[in-house]
């Protein structure tokens, strides 16, 4: 019997977990005005109770250091121990972000040396840590090419072109800086519809937001023209950096003609997902949109780093203080061990995986655009598919060969997509067994597709009501 | 050979002969050669372990940090105890190296922390609804603002001067990019001027914005304000600290239609400023408007219970341009964090802990007050922080406190033009009664 208890569940009065010094002060009478009038319904446990209750939620997920996790766009990476311990020595991880400049140098200096790497990495020339995570990263970037464009007195450019493989936070995050959004299609090559988008360029178009590799893997190769058309209109190009693993070492952004991006650093740089965050999503730029980074932006003068307030075009602050310091810390140290020298080897190795992968899988699945691969790839159906078995059914039945399944339909333009990223970090021992995974269910659609209709079996929980959940929202305990 | 990379030459060999390729060069032809990176990276060479381990040493050891120092600085961002059982399992890699709950039934540990996560915040706040986090208190604040004008399809927010300056900028962007007006209602003695909320608010007002314990920790008299909002059909939206809550009147109790704030006092360290979390929480009738993950309890197939991510159709994976907000990635680590502090310290706890930030505090302001020297800036309640006026220069006292170990209040006059010689100290419940009284001593000793 697994597992299934809700800590407020263990809860029993007269219970503690914590233990605090006693009150070394005299105490100042509390006017009841102020009071909440009943207690904060939390639990009373013992410390025991809420490390075996944590430690049993645990062991109810999977996770990149239990094995392969190709989530397409996601870059699963494996996350260096090394990161974790840099991040939580206590001159990073108990510093107040209001302490005077003068006691805080080495997080500063940090911080600098990270972003000229980044410009080094990317072709950028200058970057901000600032954004929480790579949404905010677009919506940062997206900012800044509508106050670029204003600056120029330009005020009629409010539409952004992004192309129908795009990732959703791509279009809500035009939506929030107030855009317009117009999408483009994709050409049978996969690549960006060129004559869809000379259509949609225009005077009043402010940029394009393009990922390159896109999210169907495959290299914009006409990246120099869409450049050349985007800027001729006026607009300029943005750079999602979600795929950026394909690329490092090869190729940057700032030299395809690319103006603004993000980066994340959960991604390309190996800082570990959390369970959904904590992210970071730097934006570098091209000098002319230097001015317009969030404040502040970390200088030097005589040897000495300071926090530069003094920026009058830039588009203000998204995030309180200096963005997710502690993650920018384990990235830093993962390009410290990589050098330049790992980081190629790195999209080398995820492309190389990802093409190894796509080979051996694409007699049984359908390969809807078949040429050479960048660190990801999209699946469609099976071939051989009496059954109609969608790939969410294929999904599941993943789940009980102990994988996690990839990315399931996404980009939105492939029918029934499941979107494989290995990472580098997979030895071809492991690619091997989640090939085989892929062709095993491949056969049980013919010889027993109920296994898959039926699929999970052996999971914490087995399939469950998202419809009902949705329906009628349990959202708390108590509800 | 790299230890993240594991494949060897003879694999990579293996693998190029299946594609039938010569070089791993082959795979990189779709990239024009006029765009191709032919010079390699001027990083530095690879480094082994004990390398980049004693160069981030070199530069953590160039800060000074709480386990060095005495922390009278809170302003947003707090120096508050952390049981050692939070860092411990929040390090368990089956959390920290999972993602995103796509696949819930092999995603139950986070999902199911997630739910006790949203739980805890609904206890604290006493509101019907919390989401599964957003990236900090700023951010949280502005979304609530967006939210509000979504929801009453207004173009004009009112915020407190009181708020958070960090706050108020991170507002400022969004709502400037987003094209709806702020208006900034004025500070009077230290709290929020209600008589100039009361004669601006009206029938174009989408919210209302103030902060409890205020950026300069008093608390604020939420009724008129409250009534002003909800004569004029705006949604109430509260910035609040969540240790205060552990005693304070909640948002709920002041009929808060939203309630937002910072949340890294619940168990993640300062770490320079991130990662913390933004939570929100809300009333029912909005939660179909609220940005964000949100994890609802169902059951699987066999009836046993279960946690999934719910009401997706807001989120921009589903609605793309249409979502109620961009946010993909949260702080879920964070809020993990958070929720293994609440179960730890608990009912009691959170009482006992804003307990003593409040008789420490006040402890520290009527020993810093006593000499006459030094007064305290308004005469108004406060929690654990407090605006200190004298005739001393901010930066004197500064360099004075951290040469005894202290580091110092921050200097309120960047933020508050007419708080000249001002500073804000916090006192939680780490502080200890000997750092307060050498805190005392060495401002008593200042010429």
């Amino acid at each position: 019997m697994s597992y299934d208890r809700l800590i407020i569940e263990c809860s029993k009065k007269g219970r503690r977990a914590y233990s605090l010094p006693r009150l070394d002060v005299p105490e100042t009478a509390l006017p009841d005005s102020l009071l909440r009038a009943e207690d904060a319904a939390l639990p009373e446990v013992s410390e025991v109770d809420v490390v075996r209750h944590f430690t049993n939620l645990s062991q109810k997920n999977y996770a990149v250091d239990i094995g392969m996790y190709p989530l397409g766009s996601c870059t699963m990476k494996y996350n260096p121990k090394l990161n974790e311990d840099a991040a939580s020595l206590p001159g990073f991880s108990d510093i107040h972000p209001l302490q005077p400049e003068s006691t805080v140098q080495g997080a500063l200096k940090l911080m600098h040396e990270m972003e000229r790497m980044l410009c080094e990495i990317t072709g950028m020339s200058a970057f901000s840590l600032q954004p929480a995570a790579g949404a905010q990263g677009e919506a940062v970037g997206l900012m800044i090419i509508k106050a670029y464009h204003l600056h120029k007195g330009d005020e009629k450019r409010n539409r952004i072109i992004v192309p129908d493989t795009a990732h959703g936070t791509n279009p809500a995050s035009a939506s929030m800086v107030g855009f317009k959004v117009t999408q483009v299609k994709s050409n049978e090559d996969g690549e960006i519809d060129l004559d869809d988008l000379k259509a949609a360029l225009g005077e009043d178009v402010a940029g394009l937001m393009l990922t390159n590799p896109n999210t169907l893997g495959l290299f914009e190769r006409n990246i120099e023209l869409i450049a050349k058309l985007v800027h001729d209109c006026g607009g300029l190009l943005y750079y999602d950096g979600a795929n950026a693993n394909a690329i490092i070492g090869k190729a940057r952004p700032g030299d395809m003609g690319f103006d603004v991006m993000h980066l994340n650093l959960h991604k390309t740089f190996s800082t570990p997902h959390g369970g959904g965050g904590p992210g970071s999503g730097p934006v570098g730029v091209v000098e002319k949109l230097k001015d317009f980074l969030p404040v502040p932006v970390v200088s030097k003068s005589n040897d000495k780093y300071y926090l530069d307030w003094d920026r009058p075009l830039s588009i203000g602050k998204v995030k309180a203080h200096y963005g997710n310091f502690g993650v920018v810390v384990r990235a830093y140290a993962y390009i410290l061990s990589m050098g330049a020298e790992g980081l190629q080897k790195v999209s080398e190795t995820a492309v190389l995986n990802a093409n190894y992968m796509m080979h051996a899988l694409k007699d049984l699945y359908e390969l809807p655009y078949d040429r050479t691969c960048m660190h990801e790839f999209v699946l469609s159906r099976l071939k051989d598919n009496p059954e109609n078995i969608t790939t969410k059914q294929i999904a599941k039945r993943l789940l009980d060969y102990g994988l996690h399944p990839p990315t399931t339909y996404f980009p939105l333009i492939v029918r029934e997509a499941l979107m494989i990223e290995p990472t580098e970090s997979e030895s071809i021992e492991s690619l091997d067994r989640y090939i085989d995974a892929l062709i095993s269910i491949a056969h049980e659609t013919v010889e027993a597709p109920e296994l898959l209709k039926e699929a999970p079996h052996d999971t914490p929980v087995r399939l469950l009501d998202e419809v009902s959940a949705a329906r009628t929202p349990v959202l708390k305990w108590n509800d | 050979m790299f230890p993240y990379v594991p494949a060897t030459d003879s694999d990579k060999r293996y693998m190029l002969d299946k594609l039938g390729l010569d070089d791993i060069e082959d795979l990189f032809k779709d990239i024009p050669d006029n765009i191709r990176l032919k010079t390699g990276l001027k990083l530095d060479q690879p480094k082994a372990e004990l390398e980049v381990m004693s160069s981030l040493k070199e530069l953590a050891d160039q800060n000074l940090d709480a386990s060095k120092a005495a922390v009278f600085l809170g302003a947003g961002a707090y120096d508050h105890y952390i049981p050692s059982v939070v860092k411990h399992l929040v390090s368990r890699s089956e959390f920290y190296t999972a993602y995103t709950p796509y696949q819930p039934e092999i995603s139950q540990g986070t999902l199911q922390a997630i739910f006790e996560y949203q739980s805890m915040i609904c206890a604290l706040t006493g509101m019907d609804v919390s989401n599964a986090s957003l990236y900090d208190g700023a951010s949280a604040l502005a979304e609530a603002a967006l939210m509000a004008a979504d929801a009453t399809g207004r173009n004009k927010v009112l915020v407190s001067a009181t708020v958070n300056p960090e706050s108020l900028r991170v507002l400022k962007t969004y709502l400037n990019t987003k094209g709806i007006e702020l208006m900034i209602i004025p500070m009077h003695d230290g709290v929020t001027d209600t008589e100039v909320l009361k004669d601006k608010a009206g029938s174009d007002t989408a919210a209302i914005l103030i902060q409890s314990p205020n950026f300069l920790g008093y608390i604020e008299d939420l009724s008129e304000a409250e009534k002003a909002a909800h004569e004029h059909k705006a949604l109430f939206v509260i910035s609040v600290d969540p240790i205060s809550l552990g005693i304070l009147r909640t948002p709920a109790e002041w009929n808060a239609d939203i309630a937002v704030g910072e949340g890294q006092s619940l168990g993640s360290p300062m770490s320079f400023g991130g990662p913390g979390l933004g939570f929100m929480a809300c009333k029912s009738a909005l939660v179909r408007r609220m940005p964000g993950r949100i994890i609802g309890q169902t059951r699987d197939i066999n009836g046993k219970r279960g946690f999934v991510s719910t009401l997706q159709t807001r989120e921009q994976h589903i609605r793309r341009d249409k979502a109620t907000s961009n946010i993909c990635s949260n702080q879920a680590l964070n809020a993990l964090a958070a929720c293994i502090y609440l179960s730890t310290v608990g009912r009691e706890g959170i009482k006992e802990i804003a307990l003593q930030c409040w008789h420490k505090a006040h402890y520290a302001a009527s020993a810093m007050t006593r000499t006459g020297r030094f007064s305290l800036a308004f005469d108004q309640p406060f929690f654990m922080e407090f605006p200190i006026t004298s005739d001393l220069d901010p930066d004197v006292i500064q360099s004075s406190l951290l040469k005894n170990g202290i580091i110092g209040g921050l200097s309120l006059e960047k933020y508050y033009p007419e708080l000249k010689n001002t500073i804000l100290y916090c006192v939680t419940e780490k502080r200890t009664r000997l750092e307060i009284d050498t805190l005392c001593s060495v401002l008593e000793g200042l010429k």
